[in-house]
């Protein structure tokens, strides 16, 4: 059989930028899953909540549905404290976070799947926006705006989470609150105040890489299911807490799904990630960059 | 001559860049009863981990009786004759004081006789070892309403449950009065006399010294002395490192 | 009790239901009470993995659907009757939850109940993916012109799953008062602890995430029958996840009778509030209701009904 060099340069591109996308819905895991220890199964729901957020924004207001993103975070940066509050009170402080917490992430995923087919159905949506539709091109190479545009806004996200990160106080407090967090009282930092501030950040990337997922796609709200498999097996690939590592693995991730795409069909893709979660999982917990 | 129980050649354990154990030896012979020592973090608890089966170590052998536990989990060398007690007390608390010894009855015990162990034996057993650590009128209790003190008791009588050779004691004394110390002791005492090779991991020197009649030194991952106690103590390097931390 | 006795009595108990429910000559309660049967099963199954070993399945409607689905793939190269298909649904299930277990369980606990979701969304594509079985169109089922033992084919089926859930509540009881019972027990409230007391972890855990993953494909096997025409849709319907879940949750993880509270309950009023229209035309309410119950229940209630009626099951000194 063979490959079309054309048609696979191309998949290699969407993948590209694909795995940029993904990389930013993964980020928010990796803050509450590889940084934290919060198995935030749910997480996809937030993504699919931001998503349908810009939708109404953008059809009542006209907003560019990535700027109606950016209004609504300071809300989806409340709600993560709020989550993150339930789930620290009922679960956390009594040490008993594995099961319950699963089954109580696993709850607020249905719920929000089953809220949004109630509020809006099981019709696709989408955004109108100009990028949506044109396309930049590059000899026979397209880059569809549609999803070149996300890809920026990532990693752009990414960067500037990475140096926040590294380079604040509060950020390196995160960095340091699952594994010490009695040096960070003593550093007079409360630790499960930092922690609340890193879920809640994690629930704020949602809100962006809900914007992001309707500018590619229309959505409807199963979606985030999909979801689950790609994020973590993209957060245990990238070696948990490392973003560069998520931003590879992601790459990684979304170059195979673009190939299988184009060549075998895109009702395939959940497969995929789910392969290389269970390869992950199977050889390499640690990941692709080491621990 | 026989060959020692446990033979340890050249372990090294690294967590990430942190090296955590650097190429310990250590050989002990059957009935012996060893005193590991050391400051907080020099690697006692990962050495332990990494005898038990609890961590696989990087580099280097462990030899139990001549077999290489390398590969084994850790049920596999529990059955083998190890047994080990943890630092923190961990029961299980979903079941009695009595239904936590029986554990190693049914999993243990009756694996290495080929065959079940009769009811009315467990039932014995588990009253004797009770009575050995003073926990006899609480059978039927659930390890959350015990004090930690009794909680440290369950946990040394669970791991004599299994009727180890080799029982290590992790820290086993941490908290006690200094009577209940001797009591635990005495018992330790007891089980060596009946042929159970003992390494006692204690921070209460009074204990070490009186106990073992041999004492290992850990510091930073490395062994840095062995020999009789009254040897180890005047090691210049020893004192340094517990003068010095 | 010991387990022949629990047997017995079950079966009487079953018996008892049956001719009742015969008497009452109302056929639609033989179709409410296989859904409800069919809970009893699913959420008896997920509890032998959840509530004993502590393990969380997500993926309940994989291993169910992959029941009704073997059914549907054997019905179309030859005739056998429900007894068979029911082994062939619980050893397809049964191998999966045991693939699945090896390659997951040696690492954290968090780590299986993930790739049990992502499973159930891969079971879905590949089903959808697979023409021969109907894909995404879904695939008809004629039910046998000729009913075995008993006049209405309805009734059948119910005293299958009556059967099934006889079965599933007996293996669950059988397991609770046993050694396996103990080793579960163990890896629930500390793996590290019962490793070190010589359980062998891994393989209980592959123990019971096999026997899990069997009877919920036993428990799907029928299904094809019972609705006649089955599409990915209906077979992985959000239902099965939820409820799988929720149902030992609330009723109690324990021991085997919280399971079947839950189901009974959760299951009943459900079936009511389908019948009596409660929800209109939005039947999802009442998957968002249980969702609800669910969250409140695991931050509330943890032992669910058993434990806040006080029922403490104390497990008979077996060796």
């Amino acid at each position: 059989m063979l490959w079309d060099p054309q048609l696979l340069l191309n998949a290699i591109v969407a993948g590209l930028l694909l795995g940029g996308f993904y990389a930013v819905v993964t980020v928010g895991v990796s803050i509450s899953f590889g940084m934290l220890d919060i198995v935030n199964i749910a997480h996809p729901a937030f993504i699919m909540l931001g998503s349908y957020v810009a939708y109404l924004l953008n059809g009542a207001l006209g907003l560019d549905p990535i700027l109606a993103s950016l209004v609504v975070l300071p809300a989806f940066f409340l709600l993560g404290a709020l989550v993150y509050q339930v789930y620290y009170v009922a679960f956390e402080r009594r040490g008993q976070e594995s099961l319950r917490g699963l089954a109580f992430f696993f709850g607020l995923l249905f719920i929000s799947e089953v809220g949004l087919i109630l509020a809006f159905g099981v019709d696709y949506r989408f955004v109108e926006a100009p990028y949506i539709g044109p396309s930049l091109h590059l000899g026979f190479l397209d880059f569809p705006l549609r999803m070149l545009i996300p890809c920026a806004v990532s990693l752009a996200l990414l960067v500037s989470l990475h140096l926040y990160l590294s380079h604040t106080f509060l950020g390196r407090a995160i960095a340091a609150v699952s594994q010490d967090p009695l040096a960070l009282r003593l550093m007079a930092a409360n630790p499960t105040r930092v922690k609340r501030i890193a879920f809640a950040l994690s629930i704020a990337t949602a809100s962006i890489a809900g914007a992001l997922l309707i500018v590619i796609q229309p959505v409807e709200p199963s979606m985030g299911r999909d979801y689950i498999g790609r994020v973590f097996a993209i957060c245990v690939l990238g070696g948990m807490g490392s973003f560069p590592g998520t931003l590879l693995a992601a790459i990684l991730l979304g170059i195979v799904e673009s190939i299988t795409s184009t060549f075998y069909g895109p009702s395939w893709s959940p497969a995929v990630a789910f392969g290389f979660l269970l390869l992950t999982l199977a050889f390499r917990p640690v990941g692709i960059l080491g621990r | 001559m026989t060959a020692p129980l446990l033979q340890v050649e050249d372990l090294s354990k690294r967590f990430g860049g942190f090296l955590a154990l650097d190429t310990v030896n250590l050989e002990l012979a059957a009935g012996a009863r060893l005193g590991l020592i050391g400051p907080n973090g020099s690697g006692k608890s990962t050495l332990v981990n990494c005898l038990c089966g609890a961590l696989r170590n990087d580099t280097g052998t462990v030899r139990f009786e001549g077999t290489v536990m390398d590969g084994l989990s850790a049920h596999q060398r529990t059955r083998l004759g190890m047994a080990r007690s943890f630092q923190l007390p961990r029961p299980f608390t979903s079941l009695t004081v009595a239904e936590n010894l029986r554990i190693p009855l049914l999993y243990t015990v009756n694996v290495r006789r080929g065959q079940p162990v009769p009811r009315s034996e467990i039932v014995a057993r588990e009253a004797e070892l009770l009575g050995l650590v003073g926990l006899a009128g609480k059978a039927a209790r659930l390890p959350r309403d015990l004090s930690q003190v009794e909680m440290r008791k369950l946990e040394l009588a669970r791991a004599m449950a299994a009727e180890p050779k080799l029982l290590i004691a992790d820290e086993a004394m941490a908290g006690l009065s200094h009577g209940e110390v001797d009591d635990i002791l005495a018992l330790l005492c007891r089980l060596n006399e009946a042929g159970i090779t003992i390494i006692l991991i204690e921070h209460i020197m009074r204990a070490v010294m009186s106990f073992s009649d041999r004492l290992v030194v850990l510091v930073a991952g490395r062994k840095i002395a062995d020999g009789p106690p009254d040897e180890v103590v005047r090691n210049p390097e020893v004192e340094r490192a517990y003068l010095g931390e | 009790m010991r387990a022949h006795t629990f047997l017995f009595a079950a079966l009487a108990v079953a018996a008892i239901t049956f001719e009742g429910l015969r008497f009452l000559e109302n056929e639609y309660l033989f179709f409410a009470g296989y859904v409800v049967l069919q809970y009893v099963v699913l959420a008896t199954a997920w509890n032998i993995l959840g509530g004993y070993t502590g393990y969380v399945n997500f993926g309940t409607a994989a291993f169910f659907a992959l029941g009704a689905y073997t059914s549907v793939a054997l019905g179309k190269l030859v005739s056998l009757p429900i007894p068979a298909l029911i082994l062939a649904g619980g050893v397809i299930s049964g191998v999966v939850g045991l693939g699945m277990g090896y390659l997951t369980l040696r690492l954290r606990g968090v780590f299986f109940a993930i790739a049990t979701l992502a499973l159930a969304v891969v079971v879905q594509t590949l089903i959808t993916n697979w023409d021969f079985v109907g894909g995404s169109r879904g695939a008809y089922t004629v039910r046998p012109a000729v009913v075995p033992l008993l006049g209405s084919y309805v009734q059948y089926l119910f005293l299958i799953m009556l059967g099934l859930a006889v079965i599933a509540l007996a293996i669950a009881h059988a397991i609770e008062g046993s050694r396996l019972g103990y080793g579960f027990a163990t890896i629930r409230d500390d793996e590290a602890a019962a490793e070190v007391s010589g359980v062998p972890t891994l393989r209980l855990k592959l123990v019971a995430t096999t026997v899990s993953g069997a009877l919920m494909g036993m428990a799907g096997a029928p299904l094809p029958y019972y609705v006649t025409y089955l599409d990915p849709a209906s077979g992985f319907n959000l239902a099965y996840a939820v409820n799988s879940i929720a149902m030992p949750l609330i009723g109690g993880m324990t021991s085997w009778i919280g399971p079947l509270i839950g189901a009974l309950l959760l299951g009943s009023v459900q079936q009511v509030a389908t019948v009596s229209n409660w929800f209109g035309n939005h039947p999802e309410i009442n998957l968002l209701i249980v969702g609800a119950l669910l969250m409140l229940f695991v931050i509330a209630a943890p032992n669910g009904i058993v434990g806040l009626l006080g029922i403490e099951k104390r497990r008979s000194a077996r060796g």
